[in-house]
């Protein structure tokens, strides 16, 4: 009973109406990301129509290991998350603490795996501006694309990271019980966050690949 | 410099000035309505008024409001329909139509009359003739507006824009930028000079720099090496350009395009985008080569291949 | 009859208000109480509208010469793009959301706050972090883009600060996003026993419909300016002509929201008028369930017009034509309820408080603008008048003369439930009369200009247009006379004013049904909901003018 009492906010009249609710306030959210990156897909396309060329002698130069090997790290994060939220939904704590900590570590190696990757498309000199070593001038916008896209979806992770962090903690500390109605939604943004990758993914990645 | 307004220059402005009149008709109708109702129903059933106040019937709740929803869409549909009638008149330019091009820049309008007559800040043009405008800008959006003709076409950096008019009164109109374009956005003004055909033919011929802008062009194409590659002599497999302009070339990757201003500028400086069918990709770009200026020759020149004439 | 349908109960004078359940300033900044917040921004705001409007004051005193006499054509720029950036995005987008949504809206529907109150608290404070970017900006110099930003202007020429600003209205549209998914899930989820959607009073379908655009439009400004800052801060060429960026999608990308952001700013106003309209004619507001329906359409229709903004930009002839339909049509709705609100007065038992003074006034002023919205729909009256006073005449109509006018009618109105006190009545009747002719006497002149081929944003101008500028600026006085006017005698009732009842307008929605101000709780007990909104008068009698109490309140005491 005085889990219920930690768990339940004003100003819910029940536990189930509070996940109910907090589930459908991050779709609602997850709506606004959408759009976000939305915007951001539509300018893509839009150049790449004008460009297809360009933007496939552009594309070549990412790095694809790197790519591949961060699509399956996320993928699998996004697996150990699920397996949180069931874990949380059996009242498994440990088992949630677990897969959350598992969440969390792919998560980070993500991160440093891109700050590798980013390392070498430096190398190469692939940032836009004057001594940019590709031709013709369009594949400057393939680049500013690519940074623009992977930088926001980092900063996307880094947050689900840190939101992570905080519930590993609070769960840790028993502040928060496992019966808290805030798992399905941190998964959902989770979720988020990775599919916006598998878009990120043949967009920068796949063409002129085939 | 003529003071008041709204002068109207062309048999367009007269009938954009009719399609406003009836919107304003239409507007002050709508107005006067629903301002009688608001002040009418006000006065009588202020509170404590002895005026009857029986339920309503469902013929008002029901049929009334299907009723004025419907003649609401209908009228609006009614009115798009007009003013999309006269925008379609606006669309397609006349054939003969005499070609000026404008270069705006922060803060000035640049301006070459057909015969290469350059203008800084004012437009000179005849009545009664179809005018086009071909019109490009060196840094920022900007947007050339002509009050007296009811026209205005944003002009941008890097893409050409285009504005046509067939004005009938001569005299001197306002020319102005209205697309926010830095610090002195609002001194960017001019002058729209219009003037009977025969003056114009005199004013044109009496300016200093009246040149053949297709003779300036040839110059040119044989300066920049043009003709290196695409005269018929040439060992380089490249396009035959006479009669290119306004024809329909078949592209690389199964695309067409129609081989307009736009087209012969962008093959000039972006030559890998639009790749004709059957020849490698080895043009060269001119960027930083050939200047705005330059451009309007060399694309004088073309048309004139077209023409069947030769310089 | 009124104090038996009040829900709060016994404990009257025992029970602390919202305003007196804490009183030191971390209280206030802690607070998750939806009404406190509703402060808190209502506070900010009114800050970010006296900066706004004094941008406006320098600015028409400056255009009453047509050689300009105080300013730099560089400050002039700056002046005008503040007096944008602060009214669009720190000040009207938030007004009515903010402050009249955010303290009516739970108790509208029966909650004891909204769903998320933390998230509540945290848009503010997103608000303000936006805010002080704003205000850097401003020290910085300011910002000489205009409030649309258009590139390559902003991206590459302009020499303002134009990163800092940017980055303040980007940071503030996560505020109204938040915000937005708030009120959704609150409608959604936390409607008393009883409150069925087609019971919801019209203002908080208005809160609801305008939260759904907040929440899908945002975003894609938040993208627009985050690729302007980009390019200028890190160099990525993304809108650059010369590296085959083109300039018009980042129109598209801008205008995507900001068309659908004047119907954020003027959904919740229509919502607004349609509580005063019903409560002062004493009859329900008529076709109630026409009303909803042309809200949620003017909603969803506004997302498929920003196109009318760019007739002359550049964009395709069949481009036009499709927008220029879809404009026509999305007037449609908005004629619809004009015509409901003027029915709604057949037949009432009308009273002439503020409230309704300042409603008839949005009546008027934004039927005009709505209408001369038809004139720029039609795209070759919009080629002559686009970029000139006669757009700026248009929507100033609408959100000055329209939402500006509802939200003034919505804080009289509810000034007693939110304070607990009375407001001077003659006193906000002569500022309501004041701001309606101050107000056209400012805008009216601009729609001859405009016509004339005056064009906006212009620091000198044609001498001959100098006529109307000076009618302009005179009116311009006049609105700030009105302005200032509220702002005193609010404050002054604030501390001297006679205490308000529960209900001194006898009006019908369950927040008059608890103490004003209310308890921190909004309810002693939650009601259960019993009625459709609007009950004044029996369903087949017209309204009796000697009975002061409606008919049947919406909750219920038993």
């Amino acid at each position: 009973m005085s889990e219920v009492s930690r768990v339940l906010h004003e100003p819910w009249p029940s536990i189930e109406r509070q996940k109910l609710a907090v589930t459908f306030g991050m779709w609602v959210f997850i709506a606004s990301e959408v759009l976000f990156f939305g915007g951001l897909f539509l300018a893509y396309t839009v150049y790449r129509h004008l460009d297809a060329d360009a933007f496939k002698v552009a594309a070549r130069e990412t790095e694809v290991i790197y790519g591949a090997t961060n699509t399956a790290v996320l993928l699998t994060s996004s697996l150990t998350m699920a397996m949180a939220v069931k874990a949380s939904e059996q009242g498994l704590r440990r088992m949630t603490l677990w897969c959350l900590t598992v969440t969390a570590a792919l998560g980070l190696a993500f991160l440093v795996i891109k700050g590798f990757e980013y390392h070498a498309d430096l190398e190469k000199g692939l940032w836009p501006g004057p001594n940019f070593p590709l031709h013709p001038a369009a594949t400057q916008l393939f680049w500013a694309f690519y940074w623009i896209a992977t930088g926001i979806h980092a900063v996307h992770l880094t947050v689900g990271i840190g939101i992570v962090a905080v519930v590993i903690i609070e769960l840790k500390r028993r502040t928060l019980p496992v019966e808290a109605t805030r798992f399905e939604a941190v998964a959902l943004y989770w979720h988020l966050v990775d599919t916006i990758w598998i878009f990120l993914l043949p967009m920068l990645y796949l063409i002129g690949r085939a | 410099m003529t003071g008041a307004y709204p002068l109207q220059a062309s048999a367009y402005a007269g009938d954009w000035d009719r399609l406003f009149a009836v919107l304003m008709v239409v507007s002050a109708l709508v107005v006067a309505l629903v301002f009688i109702a608001i002040v009418g129903f006000s006065i009588r059933y202020r509170r404590g008024s002895r005026a009857p106040r029986s339920v309503l019937p469902e013929v008002i709740t029901n049929e009334l409001e299907l009723g004025w929803t419907a003649a609401t869409a209908i009228a609006f549909l009614f009115l798009f329909w007009w003013a999309a009638v006269q925008q379609l008149h606006n669309v397609i330019p006349p054939q003969g139509a005499i070609e000026l091009h404008v270069v705006a820049k922060q803060w000035m309008w640049k301006v070459q009359q057909p015969n290469g007559v350059r203008e800084i800040n004012e437009l000179h043009a005849p009545v009664g003739r179809p005018v086009r405008l071909i019109m490009t800008s060196q840094d920022v959006i900007h947007s050339l507006f002509l009050p007296a003709l009811r026209l205005k076409q944003d002009v941008l950096p890097g893409r050409y824009t285009y504005l046509w008019f067939t004005a009938d009164k001569p005299g001197v109109y306002h020319l102005l930028c209205t697309e926010l374009c830095g610090t002195e956005h609002s001194r960017m003004t001019g002058r729209l000079v219009l003037m009977t055909v025969a003056d114009y033919a005199r004013w044109s011929a009496a300016q200093p720099g009246a040149e053949n802008l297709a003779a300036e062009g040839e110059k040119l194409f044989r300066a920049f090496g043009c003709s290196g590659c695409h005269a018929p002599q040439s060992s380089v497999h490249a396009p035959d350009l006479n009669g290119v302009f306004g024809r329909t070339v078949q592209l690389a990757g199964d695309r067409t395009v129609t081989a307009d201003e736009a087209y012969l500028r962008d093959s000039i400086l972006l030559p890998q985008k639009d790749v004709v069918a059957g020849f490698e990709p080895i043009m060269p770009s001119f960027k930083g080569t050939v200047s705005d200026d330059d451009m309007v020759k060399l694309i004088a020149y073309l048309k004139s291949l077209s023409a069947g004439t030769r310089p | 009859m009124s104090d038996a349908a009040l829900i709060y109960v016994r404990h009257q004078d025992k029970e602390e208000n919202y305003l007196q359940h804490g009183h030191t300033l971390w209280s206030w900044l802690s607070t998750t109480d939806h009404k406190r917040i509703a402060i808190l921004y209502a506070l900010s705001i009114t800050f970010f509208f006296f900066i706004g409007g004094m941008a406006a004051g320098i600015v028409r005193i400056e255009l009453m010469f047509p050689h300009g006499e105080m300013l730099s054509d560089d400050a002039y720029n700056r002046l005008f793009t503040l007096h944008g950036i602060v009214m669009v995005w720190f000040f009207l987008v938030p007004s009515i959301p903010t402050t009249l949504g955010n303290f009516l809206l739970p108790m509208m529907i029966g909650a004891k706050d909204v769903a998320f109150p933390r998230i509540n608290l945290l848009s503010w404070y997103i608000f303000i972090v936006g805010a002080c970017f704003a205000i850097f900006s401003i020290v910085a110099g300011g910002v000489d883009t205009g409030w649309t930003f258009y590139t390559p202007l902003s991206t590459m020429f302009s020499n303002g600060a134009v990163i800092s600003a940017a980055a303040g209205v980007f940071i503030v549209g996560f505020s109204s996003i938040a915000s937005g998914v708030n009120f959704i899930t609150t409608v959604h989820m936390l409607r008393a026993p009883g409150m069925t959607w087609f019971r919801l009073p019209l203002f908080v379908w208005a809160m609801y419909a305008t939260s759904l655009v907040m929440v899908l439009a945002t975003p894609v400004l938040a993208m627009s300016l985050l690729l302007v800052m980009a390019e200028r801060w890190l160099g990525m060429p993304i809108f650059n002509p010369a590296n085959g960026g083109d300039p018009i999608l980042f129109q598209h990308l801008f205008w995507f929201y900001s068309h659908p952001a004047v119907y954020i700013m003027v959904l919740p106003a229509m919502g607004v008028v349609s509580e005063v309209f019903a409560c002062f004619a004493r009859r329900r507001v008529f076709g109630y369930a026409m009303m909803v329906y042309a809200m949620m359409a003017i909603a969803v229709i506004g997302f498929f017009v920003w196109g009318h903004h760019m007739f002359v930009a550049g964009q395709s002839q069949y481009a036009n034509f499709v927008f220029s339909f879809l404009s026509f049509m999305v007037a449609v709705p908005s004629a619809i309820k004009v015509f409901n609100w003027t029915a709604t007065l057949y037949r009432g038992q009308i009273t002439f408080e503020a409230p309704l003074i300042y409603a008839l006034g949005f009546l008027g002023l934004f039927t005009v603008g709505g209408l001369t919205g038809l004139f720029l729909a039609s795209v070759p009256i919009d080629v002559h008048v686009t970029d000139t006073y006669f757009v700026v005449a248009h929507f100033h109509y609408i959100m000055v003369g329209g939402s500006v006018s509802a939200f003034f009618a919505g804080l009289h109105f509810w000034w007693p439930k939110i304070t607990g006190r009375l407001y001077s009545e003659a006193w906000a009747r002569f500022a309501a009369i004041v701001m309606f002719l101050g107000f056209n006497t400012t805008f009216m002149p601009q729609f001859i200009m405009g016509y004339g081929g005056m064009p906006r944003r212009y620091h000198v101008y044609p001498p001959e247009f100098q006529i109307w500028h000076v009618m302009s600026s005179v009116g311009a006085l006049v609105l700030f006379v009105a302005y200032t006017l509220p702002l005193i005698y609010l404050t002054w009732s604030l501390f001297y004013g006679k205490k308000a009842g529960a209900n001194p307008w006898n009006a019908t929605g369950l927040e008059w049904q608890t103490a004003s101000p209310p308890p921190k709780d909004n309810f002693a007990t939650l009601p259960r909901v019993k009625a459709p909104p609007y009950r004044y008068h029996p369903e087949r009698e017209a309204p009796d003018p000697d009975k002061r109490a409606p008919e049947t309140m919406q909750g219920d005491v038993s």
